[in-house]
């Protein structure tokens, strides 16, 4: 573990907020109190949460407010420890006993093969780079509900203690304590083990204001009542019963879009020719055209509901 | 803020947390003992006054899925209502004190009230009227506290709380928006809005406003719903609210007593469900390694080694992919269950290599072809609902002449891969059963299961007869939530 004098990162909750919104990510009151939280206590944090709400971007901008740098492992099936923490270089390992031989010295094989494993052999991998590095880092695990469960466990030496074991060199730990964010889009549950050695965040899509003033922060240009009217109708558009709601980013690109077709207020027309950005599948496409360019007649069955 | 410190000086929070965490189990959240140590820690970093960062940071440590975040949310309001001054009042901006907004109250209701109640004092003396209209301004400002104020005022007024009375809050609630006509308030904010703008309103614009205002009317309830809640526990104390208030995690709700809302859930939660249930399904296919040895590849790959079979290679397990007929009962009390069922059969239908279903009430009919025309499961299934034809007399259960009907036109289809999963309570109204067709369906079959979402202590009462089918199937299981159903499923497959 670090020395226990370690200054924190963030001084309170508000600070990470206006620090976050400085790097024009808008949090809200749940992700800066966890990410503060997460400093305090020196624990991983396990995002979760729809695709395309932002759940990598919160790393991202939380290394660029630390000064950090960001470390990230990419996890896919099959992902194992060659990949994820250490390899040896066998290929230099070769090499260098080769050269022992081609040389014609004696030397022992003890010293060999103290030698041949040394830090000078070692391949580093995101996580023990991490581990291993001076400057403050910022972990990112992303997706890491794609590997098995199995391969799980090679993370939780690093979770809970912040340490990798290598057979051959004994137990490296970190000399500074790294923030760690895992990301995960919930395609399966995730063991308790790893679970129990994080915070957890759910990140869900935003609400109205967030969500109008997240679009106007990240599309320069855009009028203030273009974006409202963006924020109102995709959130009418989440509500409806979908395969797939429309994501922050997808909203974003459907602003962008909006902008370049020199477009000021959205009608039933417009909404309905460019829902093609918003919606990925055409059910989904097809239910929000039919929502949108209809008469009153959908309004009235929505009222009957509510 | 002599609870502030209180609160503080240690030990009564620590046994506060601890009762909480008692109740949270109760609730069926698996919490560990780290957590409960990570959530003591955490609130040592937090500012207590703050309730909004506190209840964030219980949540972080505690809550690890976020399906059961309703349930922690109900857990703690329920503990944390009462708890001092800083936590009286809800929501993140829990700073004023309630006399500001008795003042605003006031206020308000000078401007509001047509003049005629000029000077009057507390709300008290408002009429009904005037308490609809400040309702009415509420909303359509959408201002926070002011609704905060009116949700205050209308459970003080229409609920009709009696101390001791031992009834659950819905029963309160419900007499406050029966008061409120919440539904006529929304059509006046439409006829305002329509009036207010200067040409007619397209229909998109239209929907806009009705789903802001259906927004802001969704916030008045749950405000509603704090209120009554606050003066419950009051009332009664923390430990008795907390159990009557308990509201099941979404696996754990009970297919044939969901409430509206409930259900509402239960369709939200399903679809997760499926897609985590069909990528684990499929992952154990990729990685069942179970076969035999494959002699031929393994000498292949020995080559590379010089000869020696260093690694070994197996045989990929060809799966079994089983056939499905799905027969379900779609009257009344089992209609959400079986639905419940289609649903998820037919989400992982790539994991069977046919999938039939019949639905039936004393009449039956095949539903395959709803599903094989859209992609849209419930689409489909709200066809299932409204054009199967499965009425034969009176539409009561028949499941006798149901399944007599089945045998006739659909029996022969019934090979040896066909699994045949029948859903239904099996409350036959004193039907014959004609038991014999299921006999001659496990004949055939591979093999017959028979799902009752009726808890296992009412089978066989009444004219229930699940016993008597029971006999000729491979397997008859209870499936009140989703959690057995989706147990099932995995041992289905």
């Amino acid at each position: 573990m670090a020395s226990e004098d370690q200054s924190f990162r963030f001084d309170s909750v508000d600070a990470v907020r206006t620090r976050l919104a400085e790097v024009d990510y808008l949090s809200d009151e749940g992700i800066a109190g966890i990410v503060y939280l997460a400093d305090r206590l020196q624990k991983p944090i396990l995002v979760e949460g729809p695709a395309g709400t932002g759940k990598t971007q919160l790393a991202k901008s939380v290394a660029e407010i630390t000064n950090s740098r960001l470390i990230r492992l990419q996890c896919y099936e099959g992902l194992d420890e060659s990949k994820a923490l250490y390899e040896w270089n066998y290929k230099k390992q070769l090499l260098r006993i080769q050269a022992t031989k081609a040389e014609g010295d004696t030397a022992a094989w003890d010293e060999i093969e103290e030698d041949i494993f040394s830090d000078d052999f070692l391949l580093t991998r995101p996580l023990l780079e991490a581990i291993r590095a001076e400057d403050p880092v910022v972990l990112l695990i992303d997706e890491v509900d794609r590997v098995e469960v199995e391969t799980e466990a090679l993370l939780l030496e690093i979770l809970s203690d912040y340490q990798v074991s290598i057979p051959e060199l004994g137990t490296i730990e970190a000399r500074q304590i790294p923030l760690v964010f895992l990301t995960s889009n919930n395609t399966r549950e995730l063991s308790e083990a790893l679970k129990r050695r994080c915070l957890f965040l759910h990140i869900d899509y935003p609400d109205m204001e967030r969500e109008k003033r997240i679009v106007l922060t990240k599309v320069p240009g855009i009028t203030e009542s273009l974006a409202d009217q963006v924020a109102r109708i995709v959130r009418s558009i989440r509500q409806l019963e979908l395969k797939k709601s429309p994501s922050v980013s997808e909203t974003l690109d459907w602003a962008r879009t909006l902008m370049l077709l020199g477009i000021s207020t959205i009608d039933g027309d417009i909404a309905a020719s460019t829902a093609n950005i918003l919606l990925k599948y055409q059910t989904d496409i097809a239910k929000a055209q039919k929502e949108f360019s209809n008469d009153n007649s959908s309004v009235a069955k929505a009222g009957l509901k509510g | 803020m002599t609870d502030a410190e209180v609160v503080t000086s240690g030990a009564p929070m620590l046994e506060l947390l601890s009762g909480f965490i008692v109740e949270l189990r109760e609730a069926g959240l698996p919490v560990s003992l780290t957590e409960h140590l990570d959530a003591m820690e955490a609130i040592t970093h937090i500012p207590l006054e703050d309730r909004s960062a506190f209840k964030y940071a219980l949540a972080a440590t505690l809550v690890k899925n976020n399906a059961h975040w309703r349930s922690f949310e109900t857990v703690f309001e329920v503990y944390f209502s009462l708890r001092g001054r800083e936590f009286a009042i809800g929501d993140g901006d829990g700073q004023e004190l309630p006399q500001e907004l008795q003042d605003q109250l006031d206020q308000m209701e000078g401007q509001g009230g047509d003049g005629q109640m000029n000077g009057a004092g507390g709300g008290d003396q408002m009429s009904a009227e005037e308490l609809a209209e400040m309702l009415y301004q509420s909303l359509m400002r959408g201002d926070d506290a002011m609704m905060r104020a009116v949700a205050r005022q209308s459970v003080k007024r229409f609920a009709g709380m009696e101390p001791g009375r031992p009834v659950g809050g819905t029963y309160y609630l419900y007499r406050t928006l029966r008061n409120l006509d919440l539904d006529g308030i929304l059509e006046r904010l439409m006829e305002q809005s329509r009036e207010k703008s200067p040409e007619t309103l397209s229909p998109l614009e239209e929907r806009l406003e009705h789903d802001e205002y259906e927004h802001r009317i969704n916030q008045l309830k749950q405000e509603i719903e704090a209120e009554i809640r606050r003066r419950l526990v009051a009332d009664r104390g923390v430990e008795a609210m907390a159990k009557t208030l308990r509201k099941p995690l979404p696996e754990d709700i009970d297919f044939m007593h969901a409430s509206r809302e409930e259900m509402k859930m239960l369709r939200q939660a399903i679809y997760p469900l499926t897609r985590k249930l069909a990528v684990r399904l499929a992952r154990k296919r990729r990685h069942g390694r179970k076969g035999p040895l494959d002699f031929r590849n393994t000498v292949r790959h020995s080559l590379s080694y010089g000869g020696v079979p260093a690694e070994p290679k197996f045989k990929y397990p060809r799966p079994h992919k089983p056939e499905i007929f799905v027969v379900a009962d779609i009257s009344g009390s089992v209609a959400s269950f079986a639905r419940f069922t289609l649903h998820l059969v037919y989400a992982i239908a790539n994991q069977f290599s046919k999938v039939r279903a019949f639905v039936f009430i004393d009449g039956v009919d095949e539903v395959t072809r709803f599903f094989e025309s859209t992609e849209d499961i419930t689409e489909a299934i709200h066809r299932v609902n409204t054009e199967a034809d499965v009425v034969w007399v009176d539409g009561h259960s028949d499941y006798g002449h149901a399944f007599e009907v089945f045998w006739s036109k659909w029996g022969k289809d019934i090979g040896p891969k066909t699994t045949v999963l029948i859903l239904g309570d099996a409350r036959n109204n004193y039907h014959s059963s004609q038991s014999w067709v299921v006999k001659e369906m496990q004949n055939r079959a591979r093999h017959v299961y028979w799902l009752n979402p009726e808890p296992k202590s009412y089978w066989d009462t009444g004219d229930s007869i699940v016993g008597e089918y029971g006999t000729y199937c491979d397997g008859t299981f209870e499936c009140r939530n989703m959690r057995q159903l989706e147990k099932f499923v995995d041992h289905l497959v």
